[in-house]
């Protein structure tokens, strides 16, 4: 019976040619649109390359001064703040210090060569695990030594010496000065907020003063618990000593610093505030919208159902008075369903692939790569499923009582 | 009851129609209520149709005639009143039940053929076995076998539209015998086709009325078709006259 429901279902939607393309056309959209932001969203959740030790890591990024007048003073933290305050946390084993990105120009053979330049510490090399091509970080004591030594990425190397070419132990020119080259590593994202950089520098060869001893400043800093457990110990030992640093500026009234996990750092700024870390909000908007979104082709679906049950009422008369009963209509109308959301799901699931890989290859964001997440794409599925059930069984209950003799008569 | 048998106008010898009877109709009463009126359609009706017979049924426009083919056929319930068909009662039935009913037991003809459009000619009259426990290779044979006894076994291609008129009903009677009912049920078959047509038509109804003894109840507008089967029913404002 159930190869008939089939048989019936792809004959139905082959005779409604129209009808199919809107419904396939819906469903498809939806679910690339869907799959293709949550694969933006998988980058931000799960640990990834550098940031493989994301779920035992804090980040603190921003230093914000409120106070009761309204006013607020926000930016990165210095050097010294870091040090000083979140240096003295007994939990934390290691803490990596970065500073923000700055873009510098280089000149190979006439052309123009961007870098973008961070000045770190070095246990920025244990925190995120950089992967080195060649060669290996700097060191801590080449780090107080102030040597001009330089960590850079693959694409700063084939873009400044060619592709392929060893370059350790070589000179690279950015801002005119010449820094020695320690280590070449993978390309990282340019989402990475905290770690991505082509050139990596000693904090000690910045031309600001990192002993300056203001609160805030352009840097930031990932503090690394000893396991996964130990996280919220950490970040609660973080917020007690936040609380009881005295303020130096006296024309502001509270000083917020939070340790933020990973994802977080894209929540708080976007869905919270200084007090608020923003993950739920972010979540029950994220939520909402994906319920808005994929509401919007079932209740397509279902309208165009009800209409196409009207115009199949004569055979739905026939049907039911040649000894089809209503559950058997049903379930055949359910199948229909299912088997046009499915279809809808596999052209999705094609789809969101191409966009993905012309995302990836397009090097819109740098050296990011996309991926469809077999757990998304089984959830997407599931998803499909459940619309093609929701989208078919009102119109089909509404089908089933359809009395025959006044379905016969609608021609 | 057994008087409307010896009032009928019997062409055949039918002394063993009295024996069994087909369908039994009991004090049917039918009203249609909308917001507004009831419309008595039918009100005591009382008839036997026994097996085998042919049974024709006539009366003006609007007088209730399809609602009592469509009650006979256990598409619409009466308001009041008992069906039985073959002996057996059938206010009881679920849905399900109902429609196994009338799966094996009847066979409709419209008089708008009502085939579907979007299916093939065979499609179409392999319909009611789809709801059987068939195979796909039983239902195209016994589909092939209906549409050459309605003598049209060279359009089983072809979609309802491209045929003509008689053709189409040709095809709804194959496929109202494919599944080999003990009864047809048919809502003026003919009304909507010229007399050379229709008579092809009559003839395939008689001949399977002779041969495979099937019983049909026809609602007819023509005298000289309902003058060929064995009896004839008037009805006049939801009452039988005759
Ligand atoms: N679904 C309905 N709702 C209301 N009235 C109906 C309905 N069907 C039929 N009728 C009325 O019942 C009467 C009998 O109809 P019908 O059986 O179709 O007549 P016939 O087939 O003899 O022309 C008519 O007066 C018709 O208007
Ligand atoms: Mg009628």
């Amino acid at each position: 019976m159930l190869k008939n429901y089939f048989k019936i279902a792809i004959a139905v939607l082959r005779r409604r040619k129209f009808f199919t393309f809107i419904s396939l056309f819906g469903i498809s959209l939806t679910l690339t649109v869907l799959m293709v932001l949550t694969a933006f969203i998988e980058k931000l959740t799960n640990p990834v390359y550098p940031g493989d030790k994301n779920n035992r890591s804090l980040y603190i990024t921003r230093l914000t001064y409120t106070s009761k007048k309204g006013w607020i003073n926000s930016s990165g933290s210095s050097f010294y703040f870091l040090t000083h305050y979140a240096g003295s946390l007994k939990t934390p084993v290691k803490m990596a210090i970065v500073s923000s990105n700055s873009s510098s120009n280089a000149y190979v053979n006439n052309k123009k060569v961007v870098i973008d330049i961070r000045y770190t510490n070095a246990h920025l090399w244990d925190v995120a695990n950089y992967q080195f091509i060649e060669g290996k970080p700097y060191t801590i004591d080449q780090i107080n030594r102030a040597d001009r030594v330089a960590v850079i990425s693959e694409r700063t190397r084939n873009e400044y010496f060619g592709e392929g070419a060893t370059v350790v132990g070589k000179f690279i020119e950015a801002d005119n000065i010449n820094y020695r080259i320690t280590g070449v590593i993978k390309n990282v994202p340019e989402l990475e907020e905290v770690f991505y950089a082509n050139m990596y520098l000693p904090y000690t060869v910045s031309k600001k003063d990192y002993r300056d001893k203001g609160f805030q400043g352009d840097y930031s800093a990932v503090l690394l618990a000893p396991s996964e457990q130990l996280l919220e110990k950490m970040r609660a030992e973080y917020e007690q000593m936040t609380a009881r640093i005295p303020l130096p500026d006296k024309a502001f009234d509270t000083l917020h610093s939070n340790a933020d996990t990973y994802f977080e750092t894209y929540s708080r700024p976007f869905f919270g505030k200084a007090d608020n870390n923003g993950y739920v909000r972010f979540i029950v908007f994220i939520s909402l919208f994906v319920l808005l979104f994929m509401l919007l082709p079932t209740v397509n679906l279902v309208n165009v159902n009800i209409t196409r049950i009207m115009e199949r009422s004569s055979e739905i008369g026939v049907r039911k008075a040649f000894g089809a009963s209503s559950k058997t209509l049903v379930y055949q109308f359910i199948i229909e369903n299912i088997i046009l959301t499915i279809l809808g799901g596999i052209i999705g699931i094609i789809l969101t692939v191409i966009i993905l890989q012309v995302i990836n290859r397009s090097g819109l964001i740098a050296d990011l790569d996309l991926t469809v997440n077999p757990i998304v794409l089984l959830y997407s599925l599931l998803a499909c499923l459940f619309f093609g059930l929701l989208s078919g069984v009102y119109p089909a209950w509404r089908m089933s009582r359809l009395n025959v003799v006044t379905a016969l008569k609608a021609q | 009851m057994d008087n409307q048998l010896n009032h009928s106008q019997l062409i055949t010898d039918n002394s063993q129609l009295t024996t069994h009877k087909m369908i039994q109709l009991k004090n049917i009463e039918k009203v249609y209520r909308t917001d507004t009126i009831e419309t008595l359609a039918l009100s005591s009706i009382n008839l036997d149709i026994a097996k085998g017979e042919f049974l024709s049924i006539m009366g003006p426009s609007g007088c209730g005639k399809s609602t009592l083919l469509n009650i006979m056929g256990l598409l619409d319930a009466p308001s009041k009143g008992d069906i039985r068909i073959s002996d057996q009662k059938t206010d009881h039935l679920s849905d399900k039940q109902l429609a196994q009913f009338r799966n094996k037991k009847l066979g409709f003809i419209f008089q708008s053929y009502h085939l579907i459009n979007d299916l093939q000619v065979l499609d179409n009259v392999e319909l009611p076995l789809l709801y059987r426990d068939t195979t796909a290779k039983e239902r195209r044979q016994l589909a092939t076998e209906a549409l050459a006894k309605v003598g049209l076994s060279n359009r089983i291609k072809h979609f309802p539209t491209q045929l003509s008129g008689g053709q189409r009903q040709r095809v709804a009677i194959a496929r109202a015998i494919v599944g080999r009912p003990e009864i047809i049920l048919a809502d003026e078959p003919t009304g909507n086709l010229d007399s050379a047509m229709g008579n092809e038509i009559m003839d395939i109804l008689i001949n399977l009325n002779r041969n495979e003894g099937t019983t049909i109840v026809m609602v007819t507008h023509d005298e000289n078709m309902a003058h060929k089967t064995h009896r004839l029913v008037r009805l006049f404002d939801g009452s039988q006259v005759q």
